[in-house]
């Protein structure tokens, strides 16, 4: 049992590193600054919950699983306000984001 | 939902109950000065909440009790755009194209907006530009990904999400 959960935590946490290492390859990759900011954002959106939760399986059920999970929420909530405050400065100070399309549906 | 000064005391005391709950139990060292540190962390944390109108702001109770299911579709919004993102980078012909749409976001109050806005963000291929008066611009990394968010799943979720 204790290895099954083992297992499924080093699952987890492998998923996570590639997550994060193809979000970085992204912001490599990619070619302008909102793009990249679509691969910043898997690594803290995929990448952040496959580790906190690969590491909350190896903690247990503790108080450090629930310190875990108000990180994980706490990083959830927090990390697309700040990407809004560096897109909407990116937006403010002039970088363009390519041409807009307004309305509802495809025109 | 509550309104008018009263709401803002009771907000008020929930936070300041919550956060001393949260200090105590986490911190569990109970010497004069974590607690002091605890204390003044407390109100500082109430004076910025205050700041940035957290007590005044609406939303229904009913709305928290609503917060685990949105959060769980969420979830799976979040895991299949990271797959396709994932998938996008990994391509060696990098088949984007990035688009930026605009829409009326269908939550009429801030809350629901910041949340639809975020919930936006969160997904990878997603990131909301701008918020004004009620309306959004997005930036979306394929045409796909754009006529998807255009076809309104988001909008639907958070307005149910924030309905009295």
């Amino acid at each position: 049992m204790q290895s099954a959960v083992d297992v499924l935590s080093w699952i987890l946490l492998a998923a996570g590193g590639a997550f994060v290492f193809v979000g970085g390859l992204g912001a490599l990759r990619l070619p302008d600054f909102y793009t990249r900011m679509h691969a910043a954002s898997l690594t803290d959106g995929m990448g952040t919950i496959l580790i906190l939760v690969g590491i909350m399986l190896q903690a247990g059920w503790s108080l450090a699983a629930i310190k875990l999970i108000a990180i994980l929420v706490c990083l959830l909530l927090t990390s697309p306000t700040a990407s809004y405050a560096l897109a909407n400065a990116a937006l403010l100070s002039g970088v363009e984001p390519g041409n807009s399309r307004a309305g509802k549906a495809e025109n | 939902m509550l309104s008018g000064m009263k709401g803002y005391w009771y907000r008020f005391a929930a936070l300041l109950l919550l956060l001393i709950a949260a200090w105590l139990l986490w911190s569990g060292i109970y010497t004069p000065l974590l607690l002091g540190l605890g204390a003044l962390s407390c109100v500082l944390c109430l004076y910025l909440a205050h700041r940035i109108g957290f007590f005044v702001e609406l939303f229904s109770a009913r709305a928290i009790l609503r917060l685990p299911r949105y959060w769980a579709w969420l979830l799976l919004e979040v895991v299949k755009s990271s797959l396709d993102v994932a998938r996008i980078i990994l391509n060696r012909k990098l088949p984007i194209s990035p688009t930026v749409i605009e829409f009326d976001a269908a939550p009429d109050e801030p809350v629901g907006q910041v949340v639809l806005g975020n919930s936006i963000t969160l997904s990878p291929g997603t990131v909301t530009l701008d918020v004004h008066n009620g309306r959004l611009r997005v930036h979306c990394l394929t045409r796909e990904v754009a006529d998807a968010l255009l076809s309104g799943e988001f909008n639907r979720r958070a307005a149910e999400l924030m309905k009295d």
